[in-house]
């Protein structure tokens, strides 16, 4: 009777031990590339610290310290995360389409240029009609930005490479038209101020934490972004689609999808998803719109849906991650050259791609070793 | 002794987790023949060539070439030992001349610059002793599929191979191509050197081979000499059994018709005419086969009638409505291209195409409970291995992928079945299966329109049979009243017109 209550348990512990190392071997391959490499950058940063004259555990310590060990601190992280989570989204919403979307910095541009215009256009409007025609206008304005590049592809072929890169610099250019011509404040180099009734409230008006932070409500707004796309790549139709045309072309085309539309909508929705990136600038923080706003979170996004895998709720993560080295770099401004925080922060995405390349090919070279061939 | 023996391998085992993919196999090649390795899918001979050619390592067992006993831990090293493979998919590069492919990884260099009139005159003397003509100087991408085989032919001559591995080699090509590089291994084997052929056409097994070796779930379950044998006793070794063979001849195909192409022009992608002016029409019951040599408007006149491309004149009707209108169930020629998504699970590519249905989608959201029974409905009906509705399709062998794209358009709610070489790289046993799936939808009334390259294909499955001939059809026949040779001569275009009824 003992002895086959012990074999009982040894297929047990056999059968959990079997399940653990598979979830470790899934956990290593997600898991593991990230850290090893964030550990690689941050020794061979700490030697550059070392070189100028720091102590880098000093650094590193107060860096640490700074960004996650007041609440202050993670309202600041979370506060530089939020754009990066629109615009790593939009990249990835586009990838999935098989796009390169280098646009969101433009459709972020004139998405945040619309929000104002709304929110110093209508001042009279109510709040709970204004914040909404706020984020319409942004959303909007990105859409139309990147429905161009989507257009321009589905008619005409013509490479979405090329031509979000170009819009970005048209965004910039009409945007800044607007700004010194139109509707510049004397003295100043912004816009009017949005009505009050626009104004996205800071998390420490309505809890008490992350006081002076101005982390504000639009993260809620990218959090449900990323939701909304992650249910309507895995859950739809059109989801489906966009990802049949993604992985092949030609496969959509047997299927007689109607391309045009898919690779229009695409673009459309990339777009609206980078313009509300500047919301959090513009309603959550300055509530004006001024050049320069953007710090290049449409450029550091794609590092963002990269090192995510396009994964919405990975983009989440990694951008507060990036938060983490931009507002940690702040933290240290006084010790350390801006620049060298920058080298460590090129540096460590740098790691992560290129290690979370080699370990993939790691894993896969072990799983071909243990597959049986045709 | 052992000298007239070019390859032995003995008890070779190879395990991947719990497979054995190669079981105690033995296998001895004669110097200067023509060996032919045969078997399902999955019966081991890939697996038994990367051991041959240093991509894998065996569990156990050793191989002696020439007769020594031979270490080989790379391609490197077998290339050293007189061994070179060509693969079912070339590895040449398309902007690169056939000169450069041929000698790229082995270049004649004088200080520092490529010598290539070394390698041209090597290379010309190779090709005259071989009666092979090939222009060096063309872009391999703009050559014939067979060819860019040729290519890979010289690859291996270039570098003094003595042993040649061809694997699957005349899956792509049309028939006067096989018959040309059928041709050129026969003067590789009149000059010594010994070739390992592995196939899945039996017909080709006894044209061409004098041996044959047969495995069967990684053993081998014969060893024979090809003029002592038929294609019943081998395949019989192949498959541990008897096939059932259904054939065409018990269905009456009825008066309706399905299909109806009138006078019809088709444009390709490039803009010239390659459908000049086709018309016929196919009934309830009937399966029509379409031969001819590739590249004669077959490609274009599938897609017109399945509404991928938009005739220049002409019509087609589907049971009176346009394609565009219809619903069209089409078993494409290049499943890996059009017929699946290699990322997608089996459900996600039962999903293609049909994501419409209100079975499987509302106007947002898909319905996947019901995707995954219906996908489990396809599993159990066309014996789909791994039975697993959330498998990821790139990971099944490809007869498994193609019986999937058949059962998902098979099922699909429509009078007509388009199928363009539906047992293209297939296994006897899963190209059985798939004639037979088709044999029943006829009998069940449905019309099909059967393109093929494979003749014996044709002959065995369709009613009646056109050839196309360079846009055109060149005759329509009764396939019980022609034969293989009279459609080979309408696909080469030797008689011109012989229609009487389209």
């Amino acid at each position: 009777m003992r002895l086959v209550n012990i074999c009982w348990v040894c297929i047990l512990i056999k059968l959990i031990k079997r399940k653990i190392l598979n979830n470790i071997s899934k956990f290593t391959s997600y898991i593991a590339g990230p850290v090893i490499s964030i550990i690689l950058a941050l020794v061979t940063g700490g030697i550059m610290i070392a070189l100028t004259g720091q102590d880098p555990l000093l650094v590193y310590s107060i860096m640490f310290a700074d960004t996650l060990g007041n609440s202050y601190g993670i309202g600041q992280v979370l506060f530089k995360a939020t754009p990066l989570i629109f615009t790593g989204l939009s990249i990835a919403f586009a990838f999935r389409a098989g796009l390169f979307n280098i646009g969101a910095e433009g459709q972020m541009t004139v998405g945040a240029f619309a929000a104002a215009w709304a929110g110093f256009t209508f001042v009279n409007l109510p709040w709970i009609i204004l914040i909404p025609l706020s984020a319409a206008a942004g959303f909007a304005a990105g859409a139309l930005w990147g429905g161009i590049a989507g257009i321009l592809k589905a008619k005409y072929g013509s490479h979405e490479v090329i031509n979000t890169i170009m819009l970005n610099f048209i965004a910039l250019a009409i945007t800044s038209y607007l700004v010194n011509n139109v509707y510049l404040v004397p003295a100043t180099i912004h816009t009017p101020e949005i009505s009050p009734n626009a104004v996205l409230l800071r998390f420490d008006s309505l809890t008490g934490i992350f006081k002076g932070s101005p982390f504000n409500t639009s993260f809620v707004l990218a959090i449900a972004a990323c939701i909304i796309v992650y249910v309507l790549i895995n859950k739809t139709r059109f989801g489906y689609r966009i990802k049949t045309y993604g992985h092949s072309p030609n496969a959509a085309e047997y299927a007689r999808m109607k391309i045009k539309k898919i690779l229009t909508s695409a673009m459309v929705i990339a777009g609206g998803i980078a313009g509300l990136a500047g919301m959090n600038f513009v309603n959550g923080y300055k509530h004006y719109f001024e050049l320069g706003f953007s710090e290049n979170a449409g450029y550091v996004g794609i590092a963002v849906a990269l090192i995510a895998r396009n994964n919405p709720f990975a983009i989440i993560i990694v951008s507060i991650f990036f938060g983490i080295l931009d507002y940690g770099g702040l933290t240290v401004n006084t010790m350390v050259p801006k620049e060298i925080v920058t080298i460590l922060q090129g540096m460590i995405i740098l790691f992560i791609i290129s290690i979370t390349k080699i370990s993939e090919k790691f894993i896969n070279q072990r799983k071909i070793n243990r597959a049986p061939a045709d | 002794m052992t000298e007239e023996f070019a390859v032995e391998m003995k008890n070779i085992t190879k395990t991947f987790g719990d497979i054995k993919a190669n079981d105690l196999v033995n296998l001895t090649v004669k110097k200067g023949e023509i060996h032919a390795i045969v078997g399902e899918n999955g019966a081991g001979k890939s697996t038994l060539m990367n051991i041959l050619y240093g991509m894998y390592h065996p569990d156990n067992g050793k191989i002696l070439i020439n007769g020594k006993e031979a270490a080989i831990n790379s391609p490197a090293d077998a290339i050293k030992l007189g061994i070179g493979m060509v693969h079912q998919h070339f590895m040449l590069v398309s902007t690169l001349s056939v000169l450069e492919n041929i000698i790229l990884g082995d270049e004649t260099v004088k200080n520092g610059m490529l010598n290539l009139n070394v390698s041209r005159e090597k290379i010309k003397s190779i090709l005259n002793s071989f009666n092979i003509s090939i222009d060096l100087n063309a872009s391999a991408g703009e050559l014939s599929v067979g060819t860019q085989q040729k290519i890979e032919i010289l690859k291996l001559l270039y570098r003094n191979a003595q042993i040649l591995i061809l694997d699957e080699p005349t899956a792509v090509l049309t028939p006067r191509e096989t018959a040309e590089l059928f041709k050129t291994m026969t003067e590789l084997k009149n000059s010594g050197r010994t070739i390992i052929l592995i196939t899945h056409k039996l017909n080709e097994v006894l044209s061409v081979s004098d041996s044959v070796t047969v495995l069967r779930k990684g053993k081998v379950t014969g060893n024979l000499k090809t003029s002592e044998t038929d294609i019943k006793v081998i395949a019989r070794l192949i498959v541990g059994g008897e096939l059932q063979e259904e054939s065409q001849n018990n269905i009456t195909p009825g008066n309706d018709t399905v299909l109806e192409i009138n006078d019809l022009h088709v444009k390709n992608s490039r803009g010239n005419e390659t459908v000049k002016g086709i018309s016929l029409n196919i009934s309830r019951g009937e399966i029509l086969g379409i031969a001819g040599v590739e590249g004669n408007g077959q490609t274009e006149l599938v897609e017109a009638v399945c509404g991928m491309l938009k005739p220049e004149s002409g019509e087609i009707k589907i049971n009176g409505k346009l394609p565009s209108h219809t619903v069209t169930a089409h078993i494409p020629a290049n499943r890996h291209l059009h017929g699946m998504v290699k990322e997608y699970t089996l459900s996600e590519n039962v999903l293609l195409g049909r994501e419409s249905e209100e079975k499987f989608s509302g106007k947002f959201f898909l319905n996947y409970n019901s995707l995954k029974d219906f996908t489990n409905e396809l599993i159990a009906e066309y014996d789909i291995r791994p039975g697993d509705s959330s498998a990821v399709i790139g990971g099944l062998s490809g007869g498994n992928q193609q019986k999937l794209v058949a059962a998902r358009e098979i099922t699909k709610d429509s009078p007509l079945l388009i199928v363009s070489h539906p047992t293209r790289g297939l296994d006897i046993r899963a190209a059985e299966f798939v004639h037979n799936a088709l044999l029943n939808e006829c009998k069940n009334g449905r019309a099909v329109f059967l393109v093929s390259s494979d003749i014996n294909e044709l002959l065995k499955l369709s009613t009646r049979i056109a050839v196309m001939f360079n846009g055109r059809l060149n005759a329509v026949l009764n396939s019980n009243e022609t034969s293989e040779n009279e459609i080979g001569e309408y696909m080469l275009g030797l008689h011109i017109n012989k229609i009487d009824k389209a």
